[in-house]
């Protein structure tokens, strides 16, 4: 068996090699029978991958202990869903899923694109191809998933945190964004290397990348939820390094997924772009780095391990070949067009541009910066949640209030009179809104106060663009339809405000803790949590310690919770398992966490009361539906885009 | 091991002939080129997109006019703009698309 994925992957190395040699000789030559043939190879990788990825799935399901990964990362007692994500618990086994999902986005976006765009797809092969032959690399001299071993009677088991449900979709989503940002950069490159700096690049990648970024900010939400149910310490993000990799990209291909469009409205950014495209993809390969090198303190980096300095050499040989191109191509990037007022609607989405990627690179330097001052001074410096905090209120809320403007400014221009007139309705709204929550007490936090204003001006502008739309289209199915990407992005938009209403929340939390007896409370705000009893099970794979607690508000009761720990068996180790109650007619949650269970039963209790958080989860549906209907194809634009490039001698 | 093998070597078979399958298909490599964009196609792509992009802003223009989000006055303003740009793009196109198909006749 071993014998079999070791083989599928260096079948595989050879085939993503092929692709890179070859199919960069054929895009040189222009010979369309090797740049076919080096297409397939990435096809055939895909299958050599998959083989592999089957090999250790079978493994993992067998409990078959003498593959080292196997043992390292699962036990007998692990139930099977978590067996199975045990394949990307580890370094080694995320590793092959990078390497397979890359070979299938790669293979289908070639397949897609080789009749379009023959020239740009050829040289998009060879670089996809380089990617994959760096992944295949790893795996196969320096962190193989097949090393065997006399198989001991059981294996370590998966770390606890890692046993929940979220882990079975929310590493894989991030994945497919991670992967899924290959594909843009690999046809900017190609765009670059063929000498082609239109916007058939663009074209080809639009959907891939909504795919990516749309992966990438569900998967960065599950992963919050995961946090604030699992983790067990009452919050849902908090600026962690491997969080923070997860967040960087998708920043980047935020401030992308903009400036493209001022790129086929306008003609404009078109150096800017690519280096956006560039700076995700780098991003995405640092996120991964961080990840699984073991560089960073994190809850969330699970491994140490040899293949950080592969990783940075990589990092810094894309982009310094990148950057290199980009120089070498610069006179076929200029624009002709250019910025006509600063009160536009480009000039709005270059302003959300500068914020997003200013925000991006703050964050890149809290990451770097513990990294780099070991480097330098030979102590390692972390930047902690106030730098974060402080960045994302001074970059955030103008983001946050130029998702309102920018939909109701015209293209190249708009007057005074026209602006007041749109903005009046919106602003009339956000002002009363912000008044009201003032005199309601919310001024305890400035910045709460201004995010729920910002919020509410967004909200109404979205609205209004509906309602007027819609007036003028006939409905809003019709103008959805016509419109998928704008509208789609305003439900986007919707989205994120909620994120922004759920986060701002954060501010107006209440907290209380106390070591409690049975029958004793701890009052939070309106709520009061009494504790009942102390009880244990024992279930198939851990010791199930959980506190009865009865939740009153205002003297009524509300519920029963069980709060608790996990005490895991196979891997000794213990989880906090905190307890939520969600209130959605008040829209808060209360959390209460087992901080420390006793021997003589008494337990240290923290509850904190979360208003509004509950938005953020439900921002991830709309978030999920504004993306669908964006990327959703529109059969004029098809055609449109078919007719303008059709085949040169058509 | 021979099973594993066996599967390696069905695997590089398998693989080998995925990747020679368009050596196999036309093994007399007639037209064995990429397709080629002259100077003509580049420039008919630039006009395809100058126009495509002045009939997108056009399009929006009326729609954000007949929602109010902009004045008869920028409209008046911003619309004979684009509709200069969209014919020029379109007068420019035919000539390209008759020169190319002169050139592909003659080839």
């Amino acid at each position: 068996m071993p014998d079999v994925g070791r083989a599928a992957l260096l079948v595989t190395l050879g085939l993503s090699l092929y692709a890179t040699v070859a199919g960069a000789w054929a895009a040189r030559t222009r010979r369309r029978r090797l740049a076919d043939s080096a297409g397939n190879a990435l096809l055939a990788a895909l299958g050599t991958s998959a083989v592999a990825a089957a090999v250790l799935l079978v493994a993992l399901l067998r409990h078959d202990f003498s593959f080292t990964y196997v043992a390292d990362h699962t036990s007998t007692r692990l139930p099977t869903g978590y067996t199975i994500s045990a394949f990307w618990g580890g370094q080694e086994g995320s590793l092959l899923l990078w390497l397979l999902v890359l070979a299938a986005y790669a293979s289908a976006a070639v397949f897609v694109n080789r009749r379009r765009a023959p020239d740009l797809a050829a040289w998009s092969v060879p670089v996809l191809g380089a990617v994959m032959t760096f992944f295949a690399l790893l795996l196969v001299a320096v962190a193989s998933p097949f090393t065997t071993q006399a198989a001991p009677a059981e294996g370590a088991g998966l770390n606890p945190s890692l046993q929940n449900p979220y882990m079975l979709a929310h590493p894989p989503l991030l994945y497919l964004g991670y992967v899924g940002l290959t594909i843009p950069f690999a046809f900017a490159i190609g765009a670059l290397l063929a000498k082609r700096t239109d916007e058939r690049w663009i074209v080809a990648t639009r959907r891939w990348t909504l795919v990516a970024w749309t992966a990438l900010g569900i998967g960065q939400l599950l992963g919050s939820h995961w946090a604030y149910v699992e983790v067990g310490w009452g919050g849902f993000y908090a600026w962690d390094p491997v969080e923070n990799a997860a967040l960087m990209p998708w920043l980047a291909a935020t401030a992308f997924l903009h400036s493209v469009m001022i790129q086929e409205k306008r003609g404009m950014l078109r150096i800017w772009n690519v280096l956006l495209v560039i700076l995700a993809f780098g991003l995405s390969l640092f996120g991964t780095f961080l990840t699984r090198s073991g560089v960073v303190n994190s809850i969330h980096s699970f491994t140490e391990s040899s293949i950080g300095p592969w990783f940075l050499g990589f990092i810094c040989v894309v982009v310094a070949f990148s950057l290199a191109l980009v120089f070498v191509r610069l006179p076929l990037l200029r624009s002709k067009t250019r910025l006509e007022s600063l009160v536009s609607r480009e000039a709005a989405f270059l302003y959300n541009n500068l914020l997003l990627v200013a925000f991006c690179l703050t964050i890149l330097w809290g990451v770097a910066f513990p990294m780099l001052s070991e480097l330098v001074r030979g102590e390692s410096r972390t930047l902690g949640q106030p730098y974060y905090n402080f960045f994302l209120r001074a970059f955030g809320l103008p983001l946050l209030l130029l998702m309102g403007l920018g939909p109701l400014i015209a293209w190249r221009r708009a007057s005074v009179r026209a602006l007041s007139r749109t903005f009046a309705w919106p602003a009339g709204v956000a002002l009363a809104t912000g008044l009201v929550l003032l005199a309601a007490g919310a001024g305890s936090s400035p910045p709460g106060l201004i995010a729920y204003t910002f919020s509410t001006f967004v909200l109404a502008s979205i609205a209004l663009e509906f309602v007027r739309g819609a007036r003028a289209s006939g409905s809003v199915l019709q103008l959805v339809g016509r419109n998928r990407r704008r509208y789609g992005g305003y439900i986007v938009h919707a989205a994120i405000v909620l994120i922004a209403i759920g986060v701002a929340g954060s501010a107006y939390d209440s907290v209380a803790e106390g070591r409690l007896r049975p029958g004793e409370t701890l009052t939070a705000g309106p709520w009061t949590a009494v504790y009942r009893s102390l009880d244990q099970e024992r279930a198939a794979n851990a010791l199930e310690l959980r506190a009865r607690v009865d939740l009153y508000h205002d003297r009524e009761l509300a519920g029963t919770i069980y709060p608790g720990k996990n005490r895991y068996f196979a891997e000794a180790q213990t989880s906090n398992e905190m307890a939520i109650h969600t209130d959605w007619l008040r829209a808060e949650d209360v959390d209460v966490i087992t901080d420390q269970i006793n021997t003589d039963g008494s337990v240290y209790f923290r509850v904190i009361v979360k208003p509004l958080v509950n938005l953020i989860w439900v921002a991830g549906v709309i978030f999920l539906f504004g993306s669908l209907v964006a990327m959703w194809p529109d059969a004029r634009e098809q055609r449109r885009l078919a007719a303008r490039y059709a085949p040169a001698s058509a | 091991m021979t099973t594993a093998l066996v599967v390696a070597a069905v695997l590089a078979v398998l693989a080998v002939g995925v990747v020679a399958a368009p050596f196999l298909r036309d093994p007399d490599g007639r037209n064995d080129v990429l397709e080629r964009r002259d100077v003509l196609d580049e420039r008919r792509l630039e006009l395809s997109e100058e126009r495509d992009r002045a009939l997108l802003a056009l399009r929006e223009l009326e729609f954000d006019h007949r929602t109010g989000k902009i004045s008869d006055d920028d409209y008046r303003m911003l619309v004979g703009d684009y509709r200069r740009r969209a014919a020029a793009a379109m007068r420019a196109l035919e000539p390209t698309t008759r020169r190319r198909q002169a050139v592909d006749v003659q080839r």
